[in-house]
């Protein structure tokens, strides 16, 4: 039996880790054995600080588990199917259930992130690697001198067209609507390249080709019965991302996207649940604020377990405890 | 030199190159190449994870790297265009590609698949 479980390898499921393991709670990650943090695949981070020289994602999550597994936290590779309530020796608690194993324990810490979305349109599947791309800069260097479509009109999207830009010969942006999301800068920057176009109210309907990707079958969304075929060698999907939040579909509330909605103490609506990380609903996706939220729902995590068990610290008052706003550290 | 070359069952990762590539897929009866780049972050991400798997399969798997930009040939050849790309050769012939970073079990699933 454990006091919290985490689920999720990324930067706010292994903060978690961290601060519960510090906490002495006895403390299970369970991380995905099929899917890494999309931070990992990020080539370089120069935006969290104390690396004034920039980190590689994949570097940066190695060394968040070297600290983790430093405090003796235990992490098993393994997919976690479901959830649900359970007692835990008398206690309110939660089994987490994956394919080959029961976990139980008297909290549960949700940070299993967010993954790339697809368009799921005919030829994406079985033209990825043969053309179909979600990482600009992986794949950029294969389209020198060549033709490449990029769908979204986001910051990924753009940020990622104007990197292609030094590979390819031209870049189509390809977004369903009829102007950028981008921020102002990247607008800016996309509108005064003259390797990059727009393919404005448009949708793919098709990725077409033979051994490789030879063209994007489009659809305007102003005038549906009209379709354009735009020949590119590659298409990079950068449509945004999508939570991994289905398996706890009607335990926890969540907003239309499937972001988990949590209070500011990081507690879903579900008692002993607790989430953090891209996977909830809030402004900002960055690795800086993943660490913040998966400090604060190991805290809160640890709070509600002592109080579960009878041993809250100096058995204080809730509203009384809170009031004081001391150093936990 | 090539003679010496490759040894019979290494228990690491071996680089290749585009002039001995088909060398390596004419030796080998179940060879593993990773096309990788210095520039891809997943790639680096495969890494530790395919020198693991070298070691733990000594002399049942072939474990190798091309660096694509080193070797644009063979990346050419097979008309790679997303790495990390694992390209898995049975018995001298391509079986399958699999393509993106993934952690190790289901990187190992995938190629125990093609292995059959």
């Amino acid at each position: 039996m454990y006091d919290v479980i985490i689920a999720g390898g990324g930067p706010a499921g292994l903060t978690a880790g961290i601060y519960a393991a510090r906490a002495n709670m006895k403390t299970l990650l369970v991380r995905s054995a099929f899917k890494t943090s999309l931070i990992t695949t990020t080539d370089l981070i120069e935006n969290y600080p104390g690396f004034p020289e920039g980190i590689g994602g994949f570097e940066l999550v190695e060394r968040f588990t070297q600290q983790a597994r430093r405090f003796g936290l235990e992490i098993v590779d393994d997919d976690i199917s479901s959830v649900e309530k359970t007692l835990v020796q008398g206690l309110d608690g939660w089994q987490v259930n994956t394919p080959s194993a029961q976990y139980q324990a008297l909290s549960v810490i949700i940070s299993t992130g967010t993954e790339y979305a697809h368009l799921d349109v005919p030829g994406e599947v079985e033209f990825t690697g043969r053309g179909v791309s979600y990482c600009a800069t992986c794949d950029g260097p294969f389209y020198r001198d060549g033709k490449v479509a990029v769908v979204g009109g986001g910051d990924t999207a753009v940020q990622e067209a104007l990197y292609l830009t030094r590979f390819a010969s031209s870049v189509t942006i390809v977004h369903r609507r009829d102007r950028l999301r981008a921020t102002g800068v990247l607008q800016d920057k996309a509108f005064s390249n003259e390797r990059i176009s727009f393919a404005w109210n448009s949708v793919v309907e098709e990725i077409v080709g033979d051994s490789a990707v030879k063209a994007l079958r489009l659809r305007d969304l102003n005038d549906p019965g009209k379709e354009t075929t735009l020949n590119v060698d590659g298409v990079f999907i950068l449509t945004g991302t999508i939570p991994n939040t289905s398996e706890f579909r009607g335990i926890v509330a969540m907003d239309t996207g499937g972001y988990i909605i949590v209070d500011p103490h990081m507690k879903t609506s579900a008692p002993g649940l607790f989430a953090c990380g891209d996977c909830i609903a809030k402004l900002l996706r960055q690795v800086v604020t993943a660490c913040g939220d998966g400090a604060t729902a190991s805290f809160a995590a640890y709070e509600y377990v002592s109080g579960l068990k009878g041993t809250s610290y100096a058995g204080l008052p809730k509203a009384e405890h809170e009031k004081r706003g001391e150093d936990h550290d | 030199m090539t003679e010496e070359k490759f040894v019979d069952n290494p228990d690491h990762t071996i680089a290749l190159t585009d002039q001995d590539m088909n060398e390596a897929v004419a030796k080998y009866p179940f060879i593993v190449v990773d096309c990788w780049a210095e520039w891809c972050g997943p790639c680096k991400m495969l890494g530790p994870i395919l020198e693991n798997l070298a070691k733990k399969h000594a002399g049942e798997i072939v474990f190798a790297k091309l660096d694509v930009d080193k070797n644009p040939e063979t990346a050419r050849k097979y008309g790679i265009r997303s790495i990390p790309n694992l390209m898995v050769f049975k018995d001298g012939q391509k079986v399958g590609d699999i393509v993106g970073a993934m952690p190790e079990a289901k990187l190992m699933e995938r190629i125990l698949a093609l292995k059959g």
